[in-house]
């Protein structure tokens, strides 16, 4: 039956960063079937929750396609644990509808508002990458709409160039319809977790390389603004699921949540109020308890209770930092890159630090490789971010690490090609799936990764 | 999964499963502890719809193949709802239609047609056999999605708006005849909802979110309600919209 699909055109869109900014016509389709009439015209991209921070998610001067309503779950295998449901169904619906089953994701990344489109599109990463892998590690299938208009299963069997190439490859290969992975069976909702202070980075990089083990995740929140003897004092965050018991049960907790205004003004956080708060919270933290048991809400998702915590750093925005530097010759990476950022800008307010584990050798795009990965929140103060950010790189690049494309928002072409050296092989594929460019993003152009 | 209403409230029968506003009514209605059983066109998408509907409801849900375009058959379907739900359906929501290509159906007679088979006469067709089923069993409730499109004819829609005009005299007259059995009949008039028909054709401030029909159509069969507007504004602007005498009314662009 004929329906005719609107188009919102010439919309104002930007990233959970909100910098940068671009313009691009808006289409939500509601089946799948309506899919290959959206991309017949003109270059497209898919956008999930838009909480990658940069350029990701939209195409300017072409079209992006919101996902939000393509979110069926489709099939789910009681005995191996396979769920199978559209791209556009969201982590905290996974959560909701599952853990009551007595199921959690296999990788729960800092937020839950994002969909598993993106979450495959991004290759995300969780809490327990050193023990689990990424996203994809638990992918056994996805199906891809192609430039073609065709529909391609992928796994690692069938079709396993594009699997490797759509998993990290930022939306670029097609339109991720569905997908089929495994869930993570858990008797409780709850983590029993210890905390463990440090008073400076030698001695967080010991306790995670003696302990990181024993537990299944493991974070360290970093003071970024610390210095001198204290640079890297960290509150390490390590748990496992906790079992059940009379109290800890599949219990899903409706959390209030704060709305930070539209207007907040942008210098409220400024260094002096970062320092305060890194010094406060790191004080305020034991210096070591063991067997917490606390709810998995506030131990995956400390910043969802403030909705749209995005606008405390103004109108202009912010740049989240993250990057990831091979263990080998990592700890000097990680002082370079502290005293950097601490003396070069307005201070990280939020600073996170983990190790990652090790990763699957096909993928190119895919963010994690083995090394130490460091999360920073900064203030966009224009020119001058800029060029800290590029000094920034270069430590990185030189130290055979990288920067995470879902977080990146300002990054040029040939520092990519430094970082991912497998960046011609998905080139190679991406031309041969799609010749025409007909799935393009601001990122995309950005990072030279079309023709 | 089994649908069977023994335990449960009874079974609400939902035709024209697949769309945003079916699934707020299938979860508003869930929720309640309603069994459902959601009827739409055959193939993989109902399937999708049904077992996505279980997931997110935790509720008995059941598909069944319904064709607007197959009088013939609805008769037949009518009859396997009931069987489904072991003889304890207790309503059912009427919620397909099709707007058509505006674009086409203007001089495409054919297609003008198909909006009027789908929209009036399928409808009427299948609330034929539901309203026999209930006028029978004494209980229950039949909910009529017709349209704000329906209180007065535009040129850019009238096609769609005169279906859903019948269908909705359909509806009154229904709930005059089956009144007296005790039998519910809802019309349920949707203004600017945010979904498909919607998106990119009017400011998206204006359109309402989805769950609110399905809430409102909920609220309206607990309150025995006859006509509903949703969002409930829209009375007030069909009615100002009706005033409008007619040799003014004619020359705007509606």
């Amino acid at each position: 039956m004929s329906e005719v699909l609107g188009k919102l055109e010439a919309q104002e869109i930007s990233g959970w960063g909100r910098h940068p900014v671009g313009t691009t016509d808006l289409v939500r389709p509601e089946r799948l079937r309506e899919l290959p009439e959206l991309m017949a015209s003109g270059s497209c991209v898919a956008r999930g929750l838009g909480r990658s921070y940069g350029d990701a998610s939209f195409n300017s001067g072409g079209a992006t396609i919101l996902m939000e309503r393509i979110d069926r779950f489709i099939a789910f295998d009681e005995s191996s644990g396979v769920l199978e449901c559209e791209s556009g169904v969201t982590i905290d619906e996974l959560i909701r509808f599952f853990v009551p089953r007595g199921y959690m994701p296999p990788v729960i990344p800092g937020t839950k508002h994002v969909t598993l489109g993106g979450a495959l599109a991004s290759d995300i990463h969780g809490k327990n990458h050193h023990k689990d892998g990424s996203f994809s590690r638990h992918v056994v299938d996805f199906k891809l709409l192609t430039a073609s208009g065709d529909v391609l299963t992928c796994s690692r069997e069938e079709n396993a160039d594009l699997f490797w190439a759509t998993t990290g490859g930022m939306g670029l290969t097609g339109i991720i319809m569905s997908m089929r992975f495994t869930l993570m069976p858990v008797e409780s909702a709850y983590v029993s977790v210890d905390i463990d202070r440090t008073a400076d980075l030698d001695q967080t990089l010991e306790l995670f390389h003696k302990s990181d083990d024993r537990y299944k995740y493991s974070v360290a929140w970093v003071d970024g603004l610390a210095s001198g003897a204290s640079l890297g004092r960290s509150v390490l965050m390590r748990g496992n699921p906790a079992p059940a018991d009379d109290r800890h049960g599949l219990d899903i907790k409706k959390r209030f949540t704060l709305s930070v205004p539209g207007v907040f003004p942008g210098l409220l956080l400024n260094r002096a109020s970062a320092k305060t708060f890194n010094a406060l919270y790191y004080a305020k933290q034991p210096k070591q308890s063991r067997d917490r048991i606390q709810h998995y809400e506030p131990f995956f998702f400390p910043l969802d209770a403030a909705h749209n915590w995005n606008r405390l750093y103004g109108r202009r925005g912010f740049i989240q930092y993250q990057c990831v530097i091979p263990y080998e010759g990592g700890r000097d990476g990680l002082v370079e890159i502290l005293e950097l950022v601490r003396t070069e800008t307005a201070g990280s307010f939020l600073t996170v630090l983990k190790r990652f584990g090790d990763v699957e050798e096909e993928q190119q795009l895919s963010f994690p490789i083995p090394g130490y990965t460091l999360a920073m929140d900064i203030p966009w103060r224009g020119k001058k971010i800029a060029s800290v950010l590029d000094e920034l790189d270069d430590v990185v690049a030189k130290r055979g690490g990288r920067v995470y494309l879902t977080k990146d928002a300002r990054m040029q072409g040939r520092t990519l090609r430094r970082m991912y050296p497998r960046l011609s092989e998905w080139r190679e594929i991406k031309m041969r799936v799609d010749p025409t460019d007909r799935f393009a993003s601001d990122l995309a152009h950005r990072l030279e990764l079309l023709r | 999964m089994s649908a069977s209403g023994s335990e449960g409230r009874g079974t609400v029968l939902i035709i024209g499963a697949s769309s945003v506003i079916a699934r707020s009514t299938a979860l508003a209605f869930a929720k309640e502890g309603y069994d459902l059983i959601l009827a739409g066109t055959p193939g993989e998408e109902l399937d999708r719809v049904a077992f996505d509907t279980r997931v997110r409801s935790g509720t008995g849900v059941e598909s069944l193949p319904f064709d607007a375009l197959d009088p013939d058959g609805h008769e037949a379907f009518v009859a396997r709802a009931i069987e489904i739900s072991g003889d304890q359906l207790i309503g059912a929501v009427v919620n397909f239609g099709l707007t058509g290509d505006p674009e086409s159906w203007r001089y495409d007679v054919a297609h003008a047609d198909e909006i009027i088979q789908v929209n009036y006469a399928g409808a009427a067709h299948v609330l034929g056999y539901l309203a026999n089923y209930f006028e029978e069993k004494k209980r229950g409730f039949i909910v009529g999605v017709s349209s704000v499109a329906g209180d007065r004819g535009r040129q850019s829609n009238y096609v769609y708006g005169s279906a859903k005009a019948g269908l909705s005299a359909y509806l009154q007259g229904l709930r005059n005849r089956l009144h007296r059995s005790g039998v519910t009949v809802v019309t349920v008039k949707p203004g600017f909802i945010d979904t498909r028909m919607t998106f990119g054709k009017v400011p998206k401030p204006m359109a309402a979110a989805p769950d609110v029909v399905g809430r409102a159509i909920l609220r309206g069969v607990k309150r025995k309600r006859s006509v509903i507007y949703v969002p409930r504004y829209w009375r007030m602007i069909m009615t100002i919209v009706r005033l409008i005498p007619e040799p003014i009314f004619k020359r705007l662009q509606l």
